[in-house]
């Protein structure tokens, strides 16, 4: 995998389970024996990866969402970072 | 899935005052195992522990636990698969919403059970091997498993879940992690931990059997280097270094009552998992007491929390909001006192004792499957494991 495409649709990734906790009032992402607790964006962009949206169709959805603008960049890093530790897979 | 505040910001550790939810909850539903490891954790008087929990019993755990904010959740013992409710415990934490972890050896697992399990929710299994060979991994768990275990392997493998390998290292096997890393490569392992011998229960028993050299330690730590650079290679290696060989003790469990809480196949709660052994605490019993009690009211839980039970050198220690002085129980196996620092680190008066033990590793001759030990005056003496087996602790314990 090269440069990330927008046209990417993330899922979260095998063996990975994305869970809202209250007592942490947090996102956090399990896997096996571990725990990640994610910040608020983090949570917010995972909780978008179903596997059927692109990451501009995320990216949209965001910018709709907090009335605001100009997300790509850090929408692509993030879910760039998170393929590389394997938290989501792409199609 | 519920929609997450717009607001909600990354939340700061929990100060001293409070304790943060247990967010580790560990269930040991049984000592009965079919193996024997001669490094095993569990308390090596297990024969005298009272009877099991029943099924509602540990539902009633499952639930509290759950309620305070538990969310991993390890099934162990022993050995779970040898309690037959496992399924409907496992279904039951999956609908509270745990992420369910079966730590298992195997023995027990058949098509039925692993298909009964996949469809409860259970989502990882970590297997155990003892070594690479059946030789080894027979004579080390002092049964007869190689084969059954390999074909487990292949079960989880087949039933898509992520495959963890638990290798427990010592002296009679770290000379073979080459092969056991391509063991586990072979069965199409996702992770593999190569976890040297933490020394309690059993372990601690054959502690001078046990204990590698440190030339064995490097070697081993630079054969898990070189393949970890193998460019084929998709599984992931975790080495947990011995800690008798560290400067600096572990941040074991982040200091107790802090994130991890365990319950014994009695019900007793413990902060960790070896905690029993430590002298003064009065552990609470799940079965009389709320998970929320034991968690946040017990004298057990609170007795190590924060930074106030220390001594120094640890009391005026800046590494101590690190490291947490290291491990209780190790304090207490080594210098007979819980509260003294984890004699690993160099900083410890009893520091030796460490080096000491190591020291004696070195001088041992060459390991053979008959493990050998040196005794006080130098000699070389026949000291054979004792293997974990309800007779062998009535025996230690009558």
């Amino acid at each position: 995998m090269n440069e990330l495409s927008g046209a990417a649709r993330p899922a979260i990734g095998r063996g990975f389970r994305l869970q809202w906790e209250p007592a942490q009032n947090a996102f956090v992402l399990l896997y096996p024996e571990g725990m990640i607790k994610l910040n608020a964006s983090a949570g917010e962009i995972l909780k978008r990866c179903d596997g059927a949206a692109t990451v501009d169709e995320i990216t949209a959805s965001l910018e709709q969402a907090f009335s605001t603008q100009g997300l790509q960049a850090d929408v692509l890093a993030f879910v760039a970072m998170a393929h590389e530790r394997h938290w989501v897979s792409l199609s | 899935m519920s929609a997450a505040p717009a607001s909600d910001a990354q939340v700061s550790p929990h100060g001293a005052a409070r304790p943060g939810p247990p967010l580790w909850l560990l269930l040991e539903l049984t000592y009965r195992c079919p193996l024997h490891c001669a490094f095993c954790y569990n308390p090596t008087d297990f024969a005298r522990s009272g009877p099991e929990l029943d099924t509602q019993e540990w539902i009633k755990v499952l639930r509290e636990a759950r309620a305070l904010g538990a969310v991993q959740l390890g099934l162990s013992g022993g050995e779970p698969l040898a309690r037959d409710d496992l399924e409907s415990l496992v279904a039951e934490a999956h609908e509270l919403g745990f992420y369910i972890n079966l730590i298992t050896s195997g023995v027990g697992l058949n098509e039925p059970r692993i298909r009964a399990l996949k469809k409860a929710g259970l989502d990882h299994i970590q297997l155990s091997f003892q070594d690479s060979t059946r030789q080894m991994n027979d004579f080390l768990s002092s049964t007869r498993t190689f084969e059954l275990k390999s074909k487990v392997a292949a079960l989880i493998k087949e039933y898509d879940y992520p495959m963890v390998l638990n290798v427990v290292l010592h002296r009679l096997n770290i000379d073979h992690v080459e092969e056991i890393l391509e063991m586990a490569q072979r069965m199409g392992a996702d992770y593999v931990e190569l976890a040297n011998t933490q020394f309690y229960g059993w372990a601690w028993h054959n502690r001078e059997q046990l204990m590698p050299s440190r030339a064995q330690v490097e070697r081993a730590e630079e054969v898990t280097r070189r393949f970890r650079e193998r460019t084929d290679l998709a599984m992931r290696i975790f080495f947990v270094v011995p800690d008798y060989f560290e400067r600096r003790p572990k941040p074991c469990m982040n200091g107790l009552g802090s994130i991890f809480l365990t319950v014994t196949p009695d019900g007793t709660a413990l902060p960790c998992h070896a905690a029993r052994m430590l002298p003064g605490l009065d552990f609470p019993n799940v079965k009389s007491a709320s998970v929320e009690h034991v968690w946040y009211e017990s004298q057990a839980f609170n007795h190590f929390r924060g930074f106030d039970w220390m001594q120094e050198p640890c009391r005026s220690c800046p590494q101590k909001t690190r490291d947490f002085g290291g491990c209780r129980c190790q304090a207490y196996l080594l210098t007979g006192d819980a509260a003294n620092a984890d004699p690993v680190c160099d900083l410890s008066p009893h520091h030796h004792l460490v080096t000491e033990a190591t020291a004696r590793a070195e001088q041992a001759l060459a390991p053979a499957v008959q493990a050998s030990a040196p005794a006080a005056d130098g000699r070389v003496v026949e000291r054979p494991l004792i293997f974990r087996s309800p007779a062998n602790s009535s025996r230690l314990f009558p």
